[in-house]
């Protein structure tokens, strides 16, 4: 993702073009960039057919306010943020499960405060591309096992690369809450991974 | 400063949040308690994991399918 940066010309050329309302710019624009969307509503919604409705109103919303994109980010990081947006509207409408309670996956302490459960070394990860999608695997069913608003702070945060402020806008939460849930999100996912990842004793 | 504390503080002391007198109570902890290394190691671990998790579909985009791109253009004519 990059962030930040300006458009290119060929963004500004795009977005010229769907100004004047040349057709064949709007099919462009869907090819060029619905393909990393989709990818970003799969990961978010899990079910293809939300991810290709949550892709479908992410177009149609950025082809309504085109004439405010300012030319001042590239246009896919633009439209990503209007698909991950469309994500959690989706998800948010969705038949709300009583939220887990985070603590459950938290690591425990003693009373001195010393880790009930002692962190173990992990072993370096594999150069074998076969052992290294199942990681990928294994790190995304992980994330899914997190109670929602902490899963979606940390899939903001660290999978989208959003940054602080720009989550703490999505979830409608401070920018201090994002902070914390994202600590916690990471030491239940690292629990969750621990078992799998740590080296076998000799 | 416990292990409890050190892993509360775990994430300012990565991005930097800390200040001095903190940061050497911080390393403090660290050059006395192995655990709490391999604590952070492996949260580092976590958060590197979480970022390759899309890697590969970043690298090899998917296309999208011909019926969406229909949906999607009948949607901005309807
Ligand atoms: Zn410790």
């Amino acid at each position: 993702m990059s962030d930040g940066a300006a458009s290119t010309t060929d963004d500004l050329a795009l977005i010229e073009r769907l100004r004047t309302g040349d057709d064949a710019a709007y099919e462009e624009m869907i090819r060029l960039h619905g393909g990393r969307m989709l990818a970003v509503a799969r990961r978010f919604l899990r079910v293809e057919e939300d991810a290709r409705d949550a892709v479908q109103e992410a177009f149609v919303s950025a082809f309504k306010s085109i004439d405010r994109f300012q030319g001042q980010a590239r246009l896919s990081t633009w439209l990503h943020r209007i698909v991950v947006n469309a994500c959690l509207m989706r998800l948010r409408t969705r038949r709300r499960k009583p939220e887990q309670s985070i603590e459950d996956l938290l690591p425990g302490y003693l009373e001195d405060g010393h880790l009930e459960r002692p962190a173990s070394p992990w072993r370096p990860e594999t150069a074998d591309p076969a052992e290294r999608s199942e990681l990928r695997k294994l790190v995304l069913e992980s994330i899914q096992q997190l109670p929602e608003g902490y899963r979606n702070v940390l899939m903001l945060r660290d999978i989208e690369d959003l940054d602080t402020e720009e989550t703490a806008e999505q979830m409608g939460i401070s920018p201090g809450a994002v902070k914390t849930r994202l600590h916690r999100a990471r030491q239940a996912l690292r629990e969750l991974l621990e078992p799998h990842l740590r080296e076998a004793v000799a | 400063m416990n292990c409890r504390e050190f892993v509360e503080f775990l994430m300012e002391y990565l991005d930097g949040g800390l200040n001095d007198a903190e940061r050497s109570v911080f390393e403090g902890h660290i050059d006395a308690c192995p655990q709490c290394v391999n604590y952070l190691d492996s949260y580092r671990e976590t958060v590197r994991l979480g970022q390759t998790v899309c890697e590969s579909e970043d690298q090899v985009p998917d296309s999208v399918p011909d019926d969406l791109v229909r949906a999607i253009l009948a949607a901005r004519n309807a």
